[in-house]
């Protein structure tokens, strides 16, 4: 891994980091990796990978739920009228 | 009042017998609080309503329609939400988070007239063994002065039990956070069978792996805590109808020295030998086995969780709650909140995570990781066909120092090598106290059992405690 790399990975988590905290994430990141690689020598059988959790689905109707949308309106960082404000996305 | 040698059982009876009230009860743990909680830190907020809360229950008593956990005061770990409480998951993303609903978990045990005390400190995110990630201050180990880390995630509520500023609490795991800090403050930690408590209304961290779990000071206080959660839940569509296993009648223990050999301190080894000496003479049949595959745990869950953490952290962008930091467009105002919100614990997962999914790695990392977890998993299935324990110590160390391990994230993880397995199979484990070190510090053992089995790790937890 690169400090290149670890550019790229923190602009797909949007994420801003300093200089000093890229080359600490990439030491760290060569230490962990070095640690979970352990795992490429596993033999195991060729399976697909197991997704044992499945979808549950319920129908789409209307349901009583205990949230109170005053309670989650409070929460918006910034409102206009109960929406909540976004910025502009084009 | 004796809170040091009080149970759930005892304070129960005690109330049903109109020798004591909860608001007695809640008081005096108020007191210790108000005593204890500004050293140790195990708290982050102590509720306000909780004297209400005890006269509520006591009206309930007093109609004799009480339950066990009827005026019970608990302590719950700040990544469970609780109507119109704050909930932070220690970070400051949610400095002024107010949950909107009840967790699950909230409901049962409110629905048994439980008294929530306060929120206790964890790792930010519940990312962490020793509860020094978070945004708040590190909570304190009650043993030996202060000096040593309560162990983590789950670390305010081990440290609030372990010191009488609560009777039980509730905590939660991905790998080890109940576990792990139950061994470090001398308390009984059960991680349930994976589905066997919903996680609706829990802050996630990974999907696959989070599960509600208990801290009790005897094994029977986890039961019963154990009891008011279990449950399937519509809302969490993993959570299943809990069918309970039980096979112990002899109790065959098999014990995967390999897993072992090597990284682990002297007094955990030779308390782990004496405490096998002493299920031995209890009539215990005891067995070498071997875990070829389980040996990966922890490497696997360090690709499968952060894998979940990266997609599920992406939730907090500043836009419907939480910290908004202004940019100068919706990306850079995304970056700037992210950044001021979240801590380098937390920072370095959701790095790791997208790196192990991303193009190129998926199939070296992620899907690899599923395959050897799918393996694990296959090898306890037939582990247990022999079986009915395995057996290990719960962490390879006792409490270190704070301020230890901090810049070394591997040494970091490496203290939930021996809770990862249970973790990654979704099978249920319980640590017991095991003894204390030279110094005064807890030590602990683990059982697994197979999934469901939950009824025996009680039975042959209560066996241990018995025998000590």
């Amino acid at each position: 891994m690169q400090i290149e790399d670890v550019e790229k990975l923190a602009e797909l988590a949007k994420i801003e980091l300093s200089k000093e905290e890229k080359e600490n994430l990439l030491s760290d990141m060569e230490g962990i990796l070095n640690y979970v690689k352990q795992i490429q020598e596993v033999k195991v059988e060729d399976i697909r990978p197991e997704y044992n959790n499945r979808n549950i689905w319920r129908e789409d109707k209307l349901e009583s739920r205990d949230f109170s949308s005053e309670l989650i309106n409070k929460q918006f960082p910034d409102s206009k009228d109960d929406f909540v404000k976004v910025k502009k996305i084009l | 009042m004796d809170l040091k040698n009080l149970t759930i059982e005892k304070a129960s009876e005690m109330m049903r017998e109109g020798k004591l009230t909860s608001v007695e009860l809640v008081s005096a743990y108020l007191k210790n609080i108000e005593e204890k909680n500004k050293d140790l830190n195990a708290y982050l907020e102590v509720f306000d309503d909780c004297l209400d809360q005890a006269k509520k229950a006591d009206e309930i008593i007093k109609n004799k329609k009480g339950n066990k956990l009827t005026g019970i005061p608990i302590a719950i770990k700040d990544n469970i939400l609780i109507k119109g409480k704050k909930v932070t998951a220690a970070s400051k993303i949610l400095e002024n988070y107010v949950a909107s609903y009840d967790a699950f978990v909230i409901k049962k045990l409110r629905e048994e007239g439980a008294v929530f005390i306060g929120r206790t400190n964890m790792d930010e995110f519940a990312m962490g063994s020793s509860t020094q990630t978070s945004a708040y201050g590190v909570t304190k180990n009650p043993y030996n002065g202060g000096e040593y880390v309560p162990g983590g995630s789950s670390g305010g509520s081990a440290a609030a039990v372990a010191s009488d500023m609560a009777l039980c609490a509730l905590g939660t795991e991905t790998c080890g956070s109940v576990r792990q800090p139950a061994s470090f403050c001398g308390l009984v930690g059960l991680k349930p069978t994976y589905g066997a408590v919903s996680r609706n209304g829990i802050i996630a961290m990974g999907n696959s792996l989070d599960q509600v779990s208990p801290f009790g000071k005897s094994v029977e206080d986890a039961r019963i805590l154990f009891d008011a959660i279990v449950g399937k839940d519509d809302l969490d569509s993993t959570s299943v109808n809990f069918i309970n296993k039980e096979n112990m009648i002899g109790g065959k223990i098999g014990i995967p020295w390999h897993l072992f050999q090597d990284g682990v301190d002297e007094e955990v080894i030779s308390n782990f030998k004496e405490s096998v000496e002493k299920l031995k003479k209890a009539g215990f049949e005891i067995v070498d086995i071997e875990l070829p595959y389980s040996k990966y745990s922890l490497a696997t869950y360090y690709i499968i969780m952060p894998a979940e953490v990266s997609t599920n952290l992406s939730r907090f962008d500043g836009v419907r709650y939480g910290l908004r930091k202004e940019g100068s467009d919706v990306n850079d105002s995304y970056k700037k909140t992210r950044s001021a919100g979240f801590g380098a614990e937390t920072r370095r997962r959701i790095i790791l995570g997208t790196y192990v999914l991303s193009h190129g790695y998926y199939d070296a990392y992620y899907n690899k990781a599923w395959k050897v977890r799918h393996a694990i998993e296959k090898e306890f299935e037939k582990t247990f066909q022999n079986v009915d324990f395995i057996m290990t110590p719960t962490t390879p160390t006792p409490a270190f120092k704070i301020g230890e391990k901090l810049n070394d994230p591997v040494a970091m993880y490496l203290c939930d090598i021996f809770s990862a397995p249970a973790n990654i199979a979704g099978i249920p484990a319980i640590a017991l106290p095991s003894g204390f070190t030279k110094n005064g510090l807890p030590l602990s053992i683990q059982f697994m059992a197979n999934h469901f089995h939950e009824k025996d790790l009680f039975q042959i937890g209560k066996k241990f405690e018995g025998i000590k």
